[in-house]
């Protein structure tokens, strides 16, 4: 178990790596989908399989390929010029310092210690999940729907064309909303 | 150390990997990639303290996870929406460019 966790490990970080320093942001969409895919298998590999599929059908199947159909509608795959980071030695120095913090934190807390060591691994029914999801967590659930309903007509109101105004200008939203 | 130690600490540097992404790239859609890969990160570690936690049967961790999923797809999507107006707008996806409110 050990080194399978050390080989999903491994790719999971050095592929989130590479998607945060890649020049090519094409090559930075498809090594966000190997971490999330890596992502994917630590999940199974904790056996919650449930949320691994999830993981895979939302994650790789949906957001991976938005993020590949907004890099290029704007045109984002063509090779970048002149610098690709802002401010770059303040911005790892906090990110650094805070992957400190979280480090000692995890190292040195005594209530992690505390737990068990090994334990069984828990068998996930997925049906336990829907008896809970229709039970327990059915207000969030139904909390949950509206929300993304709501994303999904802001996501399109927001990327509607806007109605040739001059540049600057902002339209109001009564003419964005107009012509569907 | 012990398995969720490991875990936790893969959380914690995947945390820092898309925070230090989000504070340094340039382009808004690398920024949107790195509050994916926090978010995602926070997902690990709910699904550890679920694993080798106390109380597995309750599946807290696992309705937090399905949860945070939907909302982070929500995000994702009203994210790049914003992305390509922005696009639209300025002709460019370099969040320097967007700077119209600066003093």
């Amino acid at each position: 178990m050990n080194f399978i966790f050390a080989i999903l490990a491994g790719l999971t970080v050095g592929a989130a790596f590479a998607a945060m320093t890649l020049r090519n942001l094409v090559h930075c969409a498809l090594c966000l989908t190997v971490s999330l895919i890596g992502l994917a298998l630590l999940y199974l590999q904790l056996g919650a399989e449930f949320a691994g599929f999830v993981q895979v059908l939302v994650y790789v199947g949906a957001v991976a390929i938005l993020i590949l159909f907004a890099v290029l509608l704007t045109r984002g795959g063509e090779a970048p010029v002149g610098r690709i980071t802002n401010s770059l030695g303040a911005g790892l120095l906090v990110a650094a310092a805070v992957f400190g913090v979280l480090a000692w934190a995890i190292i040195g807390s005594s209530a992690l210690k505390a737990l068990p060591k090994e334990t069984p691994q828990p068998a996930l029914l997925v049906k336990a999940v829907g008896d809970k999801l229709m039970g327990e967590f059915v207000l969030p659930l139904q909390g949950i729907a509206l929300l993304l309903t709501a994303a999904l007509l802001g996501a399109v109101v927001i990327a509607m064309r806007e109605k040739s105004s001059p540049a600057g200008v902002a339209v109001d939203s009564r003419s964005a909303t107009r012509n569907p | 150390m012990t398995p969720l130690a490991a875990y936790l600490l893969v959380s914690a540097l995947l945390f820092a990997i898309g925070f230090a992404g989000a504070l340094t790239r340039r382009n808004s859609i690398l920024v949107l990639v790195g509050v994916e890969l926090m978010l995602n990160a926070a997902n690990l570690n709910f699904l550890a303290f679920w694993r080798y936690g106390p109380n597995p049967e309750a599946l807290t961790g696992v309705m937090f996870v399905l949860f945070a999923i939907a909302v982070a797809a929500a995000e994702a999507a009203v994210g790049l929406a914003l992305i390509i107006a922005i696009y639209r707008h300025y002709c460019s996806s370099n969040v320097e460019d967007v700077a119209t409110m600066k003093g």
